[in-house]
C-alpha cells in the first residue's frame, strides 16, 4: 500500500511542479525550430534558380550576384545539430549565416529593379513571388520559435518550477535576436552628394 | 505626516505606470477586430446590396465545400506591413475547418493600396503563392484601379473557390477529424478516473472514515477533473459521480454495482464527448476554429 501511494504521491508532485510542463515545452520549442530550418531550407532551395534566371541576364551586376552564391554556401555549410538550440554562441553563427543570405538576396532583388528585360521575365516574377513568400513564412517560423523559447524560459525561471529546473539541469535557451541588430542601431547615413 | 508623503508618492507612482501603459498601448499595432461576418468592410466601401450578395456567395460555398472564406477591408495596416498584419488577423480568427484549418482570408487596406491573400497552411497546396499571386494581378488589381471593388473581391472568390474544389478535401456532411483529438484525452480520464477510484476511495474511507472519506474523494476527484478538463461544470459532476460511487462502495450492494459499472466502462470507450462542432451554430457566424497561418498566400497593391 506504502509503495501504491508514493508513486502516486512522486506523480502528482512531479506533476505540480511542471515536469511535465517541461516536457511539452521543450519539444515544443524543438518542433518550432524544425519550423524554422525548414523555411531557411526552403529559401536556401530557391537561390540556385534565382541565380540561374539572373544569369541569363547579361550585363547583371557580377558583384551582388557572387555575394549570393558564397552567402547561400556559407548558410547551407553550417551543421545544426540539437546542440545547436541551446548553445548562443552556435545560434549566433547559424543567425548571422542566415541574415548575410537575406540580405544579400534582398540586395539582389534591389538591384533587379534596373533590368527592365529581367522584370519582364515571367519566370523572374514567378521566382520573387516565391522568394517573398518564403522570407515571410521566415518570419513567422521565427516569430512562433521566439514565442516557444519565451514559454519554455519563463517556465524555467519563475517559481516553483525552477526548482525542478534546478533540480533536472534544464537550463534556460538561447533566444533570437532581431536580425538586423547592427543596422538598426547604427545612425542612419544621409547623402545628398553623390549619385 | 509620512503615511501622506507615503500615499503621495504611491499615487504619483500609480499615475506614472498608467501613463507608460497608456504610451505603449498609443504605440501598439492595429488591433483585430472581431469576426463578425464573413465580409467585413470597415472602409464604408462596398454597398449593403453588395456586401450580402458576397457574404450569401461565402456562406453558400462554405455550405457546400466546408472551406470558409474572409474578407476584411481596413483604411490602413500602418505601422505593420499588411503580411504581419493579415497573418495575425488570421491566426486569431482562425477561420476553416476545426482539424482541417482550411480557411482563408483577404485583407485589403485601402489607403495604403494593398491587398494579400492570406492562405491557411491546410490550403498551400490548393493555392501555392504564385496562384494567390495570380489572382491578385489577374484579377484584384485591375478592377480595383477602376474602383470596382465588388467586383474584383467577386471575382477573387470565384477563381479561389474553383482552385479549393480541385482540392479534393473532405466534404462538409464526413465527420470532422477533430473527435479524434478530443476523444484521447476523454479516453485518459475516463480511465485514469476508474483506476484510481476505488484506490483512493477505499484510501480516505479507511483513514478518515466514511463521511469525512467521501467527502475527500470527491474533492480530489474534482480537482483533478479540472486540471484535466479546466471546465469546473465537469469538475462538479465527476465529484459528484465520485462521491455517489464512493459512498455506496461503502455497502454490500455498492461494491456489486460498482465492479459492474467499472466493467460497462471498460469496454464503452470514449464517453461523453461532446463534438461541438463547426462554426455554423444555429443563427450567428463563427469561426470554424481551425485554420493556421504560416505565412502563406502573397502580397499585392493597385
Amino acid at each position: 500500500m506504502m509503495r501504491w501511494l508514493f508513486t502516486l504521491f512522486a506523480a502528482l508532485a512531479l506533476s505540480g511542479c511542471g515536469y511535465n510542463d517541461f516536457q511539452r515545452l521543450d519539444e515544443q520549442t524543438k518542433s518550432a525550430w524544425s519550423e524554422v530550418l525548414n523555411q531557411y531550407q526552403r529559401r536556401a532551395d530557391l537561390v540556385p534558380n534565382i541565380v540561374a534566371t539572373v544569369k541569363g541576364e547579361a550585363a547583371f551586376e557580377q558583384e551582388t550576384l557572387t555575394r549570393v552564391i558564397e552567402a547561400r554556401a556559407k548558410a547551407t555549410a553550417i551543421q545544426v545539430t540539437p546542440d545547436t538550440l541551446n548553445n548562443p554562441q552556435s545560434l549566433q553563427k547559424f543567425q548571422a549565416a542566415q541574415g548575410e543570405l537575406g540580405s544579400a538576396l534582398s540586395r539582389l532583388m534591389v538591384v533587379s529593379e534596373r533590368y527592365p528585360t529581367l522584370q519582364a521575365n515571367q519566370g523572374f516574377r514567378d521566382l520573387r513571388v516565391q522568394l517573398e513568400g518564403t522570407e515571410n513564412r521566415i518570419t513567422i517560423a521565427r516569430n512562433r520559435y521566439i514565442q516557444a523559447v519565451q514559454d519554455y524560459n519563463v517556465l524555467a525561471r519563475s517559481f516553483p518550477s525552477n526548482l525542478t529546473a534546478m533540480l533536472f539541469g534544464y537550463q534556460t535557451k538561447p533566444n533570437f535576436t532581431p536580425q538586423n541588430e547592427a543596422a538598426i542601431s547604427a545612425p542612419p547615413t544621409v547623402d545628398f552628394g553623390n549619385k | 505626516m509620512a503615511l501622506l508623503q507615503l500615499i503621495h508618492r504611491v499615487g504619483l507612482l500609480l499615475l506614472l505606470c498608467t501613463t507608460l501603459v497608456g504610451a505603449v498601448f498609443a504605440q501598439s499595432v492595429l488591433p483585430v477586430p472581431p469576426l463578425t461576418a464573413r465580409v467585413m468592410d470597415h472602409t464604408g466601401t462596398l454597398s449593403s446590396a453588395e456586401l450580402s450578395q458576397l457574404e450569401d456567395k461565402l456562406a453558400a460555398f462554405e455550405l457546400a465545400q466546408g472551406s470558409q472564406i474572409v474578407m476584411l477591408l481596413v483604411p490602413t495596416t500602418q505601422p505593420e506591413d499588411i503580411a504581419a498584419y493579415a497573418n495575425r488577423v488570421f491566426n486569431t480568427w482562425k477561420p476553416g475547418r476545426a482539424g482541417l484549418g482550411d480557411g482563408l482570408l483577404i485583407v485589403v487596406a485601402k489607403q495604403d493600396r494593398r491587398i494579400r491573400i492570406e492562405v491557411a497552411r491546410a490550403l498551400e497546396g490548393a493555392i501555392p503563392d504564385l496562384a494567390a499571386k495570380q489572382v491578385i494581378d489577374t484579377v484584384l488589381t485591375p478592377r480595383f484601379r477602376q474602383n470596382d471593388f465588388a467586383g474584383g473581391l467577386d471575382l477573387a472568390a470565384d477563381q479561389l473557390m474553383a482552385l479549393i474544389r480541385g482540392e479534393g478535401l473532405p466534404s462538409p456532411t464526413a465527420s470532422p477529424a477533430r473527435h479524434v483529438d478530443d476523444g484521447i484525452q476523454w479516453l485518459d480520464l475516463g480511465v485514469l478516473l476508474f483506476i484510481l477510484l476505488p484506490v483512493l476511495g477505499s484510501l480516505t474511507r479507511r483513514i478518515l472514515g466514511h463521511k469525512l472519506g467521501t467527502l475527500a474523494t470527491g474533492g480530489a476527484i474534482a480537482a483533478l477533473t479540472f486540471a484535466f478538463t479546466a471546465s469546473l461544470l465537469m469538475a462538479a459532476v465527476a465529484a459528484l459521480v465520485a462521491m455517489l460511487l464512493t459512498f455506496l462502495a461503502g455497502t454490500p450492494l455498492g461494491t456489486a454495482l460498482l465492479a459492474a459499472s467499472q466493467q460497462r466502462q471498460h469496454h464503452g470507450g470514449s464517453w461523453g464527448s461532446d463534438d461541438f462542432g463547426g462554426g455554423m451554430g444555429s443563427g450567428g457566424f463563427g469561426s470554424g476554429g481551425g485554420g493556421d497561418g504560416a505565412g502563406g498566400g502573397a502580397s499585392g497593391d493597385w
